[in-house]
């Protein structure tokens, strides 16, 4: 069964085409990977399917329900889990309570139920020891694992990533790794842009290649990257 | 179920010693200011319940400008609504002036709907100068109710004034005459009020609610992705935050006995000086607002006799503070000392965390 359908996704900034006509299927289940070059319009396509963009035409169904014009929050409600590329930390509020006002709201339960589950999400990523700093002053690293695991926290069906695993060091690589694939063993939904490849592709088991709002291929990771025209747009990203 | 019976290797805190020391300081000053009219005198009575209602007006302006990032300075606007329903009910209705200063929180409840509904469509600076548009748009209709003195203003009937709810107990009582009981009754309910607009502004920050409305505040965009209702955190602050200002508006007006359209929209008193005290005590606090208070108080005491120096002194004081300390005598305090008098902050201890 599909959990996310995209037909015929267009939206423009101006003159810019970000969306060219983006027709998708993703299976409930499926971990997929996106990559192309900076500028593509992957960011743009999260954030149509988060709500926090409207698309110009086109429709996006989750979970067989049409959400094209429903709020951003409540795709939330309805299992959409997202990170931004630009990590959007609630500054004043620690690391911990990141979590705690994603779960109590994003599940609607109250904090005695849920405060559990985000020190696990804490311990899970990484973030335990500072979980009582203002997310305001994290380092970038840290950011970006809060995240992540301020999405997680809101106990998603289909978690969105944005570009998570770049600048990090091998080690720190292998741990986000374990992290998505023990969500995603849960029975999660991944959809993961990244440009770090190794990291990506050995999460995801189907890969999508986004070039001026284009899909311009999508399938099986290592085909995908056998194919020349993919080749020439990453030659100089990654080898 | 198996949830129920675990038991968790984590903790959640929020009260810390100083908090708990506030919570008794809290109520032995309180108990201090109730009995305060019996070896006070009058002169003191009205300075406190100038304080305390300056005070009310702070939270609420805090409550939404500091928490909700709405910056208003409009808030003239149900000041004066609230003390023109209050003298409506009074004069018109025939009505007791302490039931009708409920009357006044409704209709500065009521015309915080439409106000809200114009006021959101614009942004930042827009909204701010919005507000003020709408207040001043509020003073010259009332200018026009005739019924209720037009622009000149009119005065409470002084039957209403010497025969009001409890001010013959309490002159009897404590051997005071009609008009210092009347004190001292506007006194005691600017205290009532004080307190319990103190109490629920903390409540609701240790809320579900309260958490929604901080991480509003910090990032509106995360905050829906996250599950929270942004929009609906804005139409709660602005009307809660109208509410109150509409009944410490009718109740310094029940104190006053006099209203005219100039003074009850004043642009000055409900709104600068308002916002003065938020900013130099820190905004954003509950704390805040009560060093704020008294610090302005304290000002205007040494420098009201100077005039338009005293406006000049003040707004010379705000600016300097918000260079200097942007977070206000209070983030200066707690900088230093980590001291938190209402901690809202949810601690997580226990299970492996070791905090580097
Ligand atoms: N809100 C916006 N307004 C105008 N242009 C935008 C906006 N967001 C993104 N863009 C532009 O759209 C293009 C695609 O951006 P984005 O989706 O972030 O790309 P990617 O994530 O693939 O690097 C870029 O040229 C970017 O500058
Ligand atoms: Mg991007």
């Amino acid at each position: 069964m599909a959990i996310l359908e995209l037909e015929n996704i267009t939206k423009s900034f101006g003159q810019l085409k970000v969306a060219d006509g983006i027709s998708l299927v993703v299976p409930k289940g499926q971990a997929l990977g996106i990559i192309g070059p900076n500028g593509a319009g992957k960011s743009t396509l999260f954030n149509l399917i988060t709500g926090n963009l409207l698309p110009d035409a086109g429709t996006v169904k989750f979970e067989g329900r049409d959400v094209t014009r429903m709020p951003a929050m409540q795709r939330c409600f309805a299992g959409i889990g997202r990170s931004f590329q630009i990590p959007q930390p609630f500054d004043n509020l620690s690391v911990f309570e990141n979590l705690l006002v994603a779960a109590m709201h994003g599940r609607n339960m109250d904090q005695r139920a849920v405060q559990d589950d985000c020190a696990m999400i804490l311990e899970q990523t990484e973030l335990l020891a500072v979980a009582n700093r203002p997310a305001g002053g994290l380092s970038l690293l840290q950011r970006k694992r809060l995240e992540m695991a301020r999405a997680l926290a809101t106990d998603p069906k289909l978690l969105l990533l944005d570009e998570i695993a770049g600048g990090l060091t091998d080690a720190e690589c292998v741990a986000l790794i374990d992290t998505i694939r023990a969500v995603h063993v849960r029975g999660v939904t991944i959809i993961w842009i990244e440009h770090v490849l190794h990291a990506l592709n050995s999460v995801v088991e189907r890969l999508l290649v986004l070039d001026f709002g284009k899909v311009i291929g999508v399938g099986q990771p290592d085909e995908i990257m056998k194919r020349q025209d993919v080749r020439e747009i990453y030659l100089g990203i990654e080898v | 179920m198996a949830g129920m019976t675990r038991s968790s290797p984590y903790e959640v805190t929020t009260r810390t010693r100083a908090s708990r020391i506030t919570a008794v300081a809290a109520v032995a000053l309180l108990a201090l200011l109730v009995v305060l009219p019996l070896f006070a005198g009058r002169g003191l009575i009205q300075d406190m319940f100038f304080i305390l209602t300056m005070l009310v007006l702070a939270q609420f302006w805090n409550l939404l400008a500091g928490y909700g990032g709405l910056v208003s300075i409009g808030q003239q606007a149900f000041v004066g609504m609230g003390a023109y329903a209050m003298f409506g009910g009074v004069i018109l209705a025939g009505m007791d002036p302490i039931p009708a200063i409920l009357l006044g929180g409704i209709a500065a409840l009521i015309v915080a709907i439409p106000t809200a509904f114009f006021a959101f469509r614009l942004q930042g600076p827009y909204f701010a100068i919005g507000t003020w548009v709408i207040a001043e748009v509020m003073r010259l209709v009332m200018a026009q109710a005739k019924a209720l003195g037009g622009g000149t203003g009119t005065s409470l009937p002084r039957t209403a004034t010497r025969e009001m709810w409890a001010t013959e107990w309490i002159a009897g009582a404590l051997d005071v005459r009609n008009s210092a009981a009347r004190d001292i009754l506007t006194y005691w309910l600017a205290l009532a009020l004080a307190a319990a607009t103190i109490a629920a502004i903390y409540a609701l920050l240790r809320s579900k609610r309260g958490l929604a409305l901080s991480a509003v505040r910090d990032n509106p965009e995360a905050a829906k992705s996250v599950g929270v209702d942004a929009g609906r955190m804005k139409w709660f602050v602005f009307l809660t935050s109208a509410f109150g200002t509409g009944l410490a508006g009718a109740l310094i007006y029940v104190q006053k006995a006099r209203i005219s359209p100039d003074a009850a929209f004043s642009v000055t008193d409900w709104t600068a000086y308002v916002l003065f005290i938020v900013i130099i005590g820190g905004i954003g606090t509950i704390e805040g607002p009560i060093i704020g208070v008294i610090v302005f108080f304290l000002l205007q005491s040494l420098l009201a006799d100077y005039g338009s120096w005293y406006l000049f002194t003040l707004g010379i004081i705000g600016i300097v503070v918000m260079l200097v300390a942007p977070r206000g005598i209070w983030g200066l305090i707690t900088e230093r000392t980590g001291i938190q008098l209402f901690p809202v902050r949810r601690r997580l201890s226990g299970g492996s965390l070791k905090e580097d």
